[in-house]
């Protein structure tokens, strides 16, 4: 099995990560690649960038726990995460996950579980840079995107009592 | 022990990290909260609302409950907006 976490400021290649994933290999049957990317806009107002802070050694330690947790969920050959911090312009990619499984079912609920909580437990923050908006609001206004609920319920599908009852 | 905060957190505080001696009955990160919170208006500010912010212990999730005890670094953000 193959494992990549790498947190970066440059922009990634999703077909370029999925490659070296499954490269040489002929046991992989299921490659799925799964890219979140920077909309223009947030709430229906236009944004210039989005900012990304992130905590450096806890987050790349912490989405190491959760590939570690879907490595024993399912039978998986190979995850890699790509998350990008700092300034990320409307169309670039933001988050990179990459499952490769023998079969689908396993490459697709890895892919969806581990997006579930990285958005709800990796150390990210992002913040809107405003483009000016119907409001008033100022170019290069920034502001904090605040948490979804949908977000924590999405992860929790995942809780392990829930998994428990489900199988 | 080194406190570090992040985003809002860190925006109204007014610093990204220090070294924080807190006393004894300081046990858990609920303690620890309540404690940073009479530290200043910043803190103030940052703390008004104790459950939304999130903590970390030696780079782990940690509860509110969880005792501080022998930690190095105890991390204060907002829920997390990744992904």
């Amino acid at each position: 099995m193959t494992t990549t976490v790498r947190l970066q400021r440059e922009p990634f290649d999703a077909a370029k990560e999925a490659a070296a994933l499954a490269r040489g290999r002929t046991d992989i049957g299921a490659v799925v690649t799964f890219t979140g990317i920077c909309r223009a806009d947030e709430n229906g107002e236009p944004i210039a960038a989005l900012n990304l802070e992130h905590y450096p050694d806890m987050a790349e330690a912490e989405i190491g726990r959760h590939v570690e947790a879907a490595f024993k969920r399912w039978p998986l050959l190979g995850v890699s995460v790509v998350h990008r911090y700092g300034r990320i312009a409307p169309g670039e990619g933001i988050v990179l996950v990459v499952t490769a499984s023998s079969h689908r079912q396993a490459a697709f609920a890895a892919a969806e579980f581990l997006m579930d909580y990285l958005k709800t437990h990796a150390p990210f923050w992002k913040q809107v840079e405003k483009a000016g908006g119907k409001t008033g609001d100022k170019t290069g206004e920034k502001i904090w995107v605040e948490a979804k609920a949908s977000d924590d319920s999405a992860a929790d599908r995942w809780a392990p009592t829930k998994r428990e009852t489900a199988s | 022990m080194k406190v570090r905060y992040f985003a809002w957190v860190r925006e109204r505080v007014g610093k990204a990290e220090e070294d924080l001696d807190p006393p004894a009955e300081i046990a858990t990160v609920h303690d620890l909260v309540a404690w940073l919170a009479r530290q200043g208006e910043g803190y103030a500010y940052a703390f008004e609302n104790p459950g939304v912010v999130r903590s970390a212990i030696d780079k782990r999730h940690a509860r509110a409950d969880a005792r501080i005890a022998g930690a190095k670094e105890i991390a204060f953000f907002p829920p997390m907006t990744g992904g």
